[in-house]
């Protein structure tokens, strides 16, 4: 993004949504993003959402290795 | 303690992690053992390019990537004449599920978009994952449960940090018409003309 950022308009702040969330937006962006969301009830409903649901997706990801694969592990380290 | 030693003390802290990536990855116990496996050896043959040894996991997470898409490569140039599941359709509007529960009338008597995220099981959410093509799905994963960054992504794949963001946005896309269509069939939403079959 190169253009200078301004006050943003609700379509920009969608666009810029997940860019936002995902800790992609430049400081300048980033800040315009968070002035938005500080005045937009509609915006901040939907990136609350959004952050809900990341953190639910990002909640899915725990998976337990089995005793088995620890050993396989140890054994590889320990033979290398 | 010199680099190999480090690794060889720390990997069993980071092996949950690893096996959970490999999972979505290969959405097989048996074949995400063995890419755990070929990562850590793998690893252990290229330790002296980790920069910065307490950064290893994320370090590992990206060589996982790249060594399942790799051999995803070779396999498919292998059956070159079996057809691969390309992107979807790149015309195929945006879903959200925040425009399809959002009512904004409700103001303050009821919140449907928490409601339906209090209701969403983890199981429906790993369903849908599952689901996705396999491009979407790695691009979602990585972002969303190993938190990598576009450009590690971007690397990882050895793609531009371009292809990543349109991964995504598809591939967000194609989880939250997933989902609607989960809900609409155990009837916790109703199914209307924007049902997501479309």
């Amino acid at each position: 993004m190169t253009d200078e950022p301004k006050e943003l308009r609700c379509e920009d702040a969608i666009r810029l949504l997940f860019d936002f969330l995902d800790g992609e937006l430049d400081h300048d962006h980033g800040e315009a993003m968070d002035d938005h969301l500080n005045t937009c009830r509609a915006c901040y409903s939907r990136a609350e959402f959004e952050k809900g649901l990341k953190e639910r997706i990002k909640q899915t990801g725990g998976a337990t290795a089995s005793d088995s694969l620890h050993d396989r592990i140890k054994k590889i380290t320990n033979d290398y | 303690m010199d680099k190999r030693e480090y690794f060889a003390a720390n990997i069993g802290a980071h092996l949950d992690r690893l096996f959970g990536a490999a999972m979505r990855l290969t959405r097989n116990r048996a074949d995400a053992e063995d890419l755990v496996a070929e990562t850590v050896t793998h690893g252990l043959s290229k330790i002296d390019a980790l920069r910065e040894p307490e950064k290893m996991l994320g370090w590992l997470l990206r060589m996982m990537t790249n060594l399942y898409i790799s051999e995803k490569r070779k396999a498919r140039e292998k059956h070159a004449h079996e057809s691969y599941r390309e992107e979807a359709d790149s015309d195929e509007p945006a879903f959200s599920l925040f425009e399809r529960l959002h009512q904004p009338f409700l103001l303050w008597w009821g919140n449907p978009e928490q409601e339906f995220l209090n209701k969403l099981l983890g199981e429906d959410i790993e369903a849908a994952l599952n689901e996705l093509p396999e491009q979407f799905r790695v691009a979602v994963m990585l972002t969303e449960i190993e938190g990598l960054s576009y450009q590690e992504i971007a690397d990882s794949l050895n793609v531009p940090v371009g292809t990543v963001r349109s991964r995504l946005a598809r591939g967000r896309s194609l989880l939250q018409k997933l989902l609607w269509r989960q809900a609409s069939e155990r009837g916790l939403v109703e199914a209307d003309e924007g049902s997501g079959d479309d």
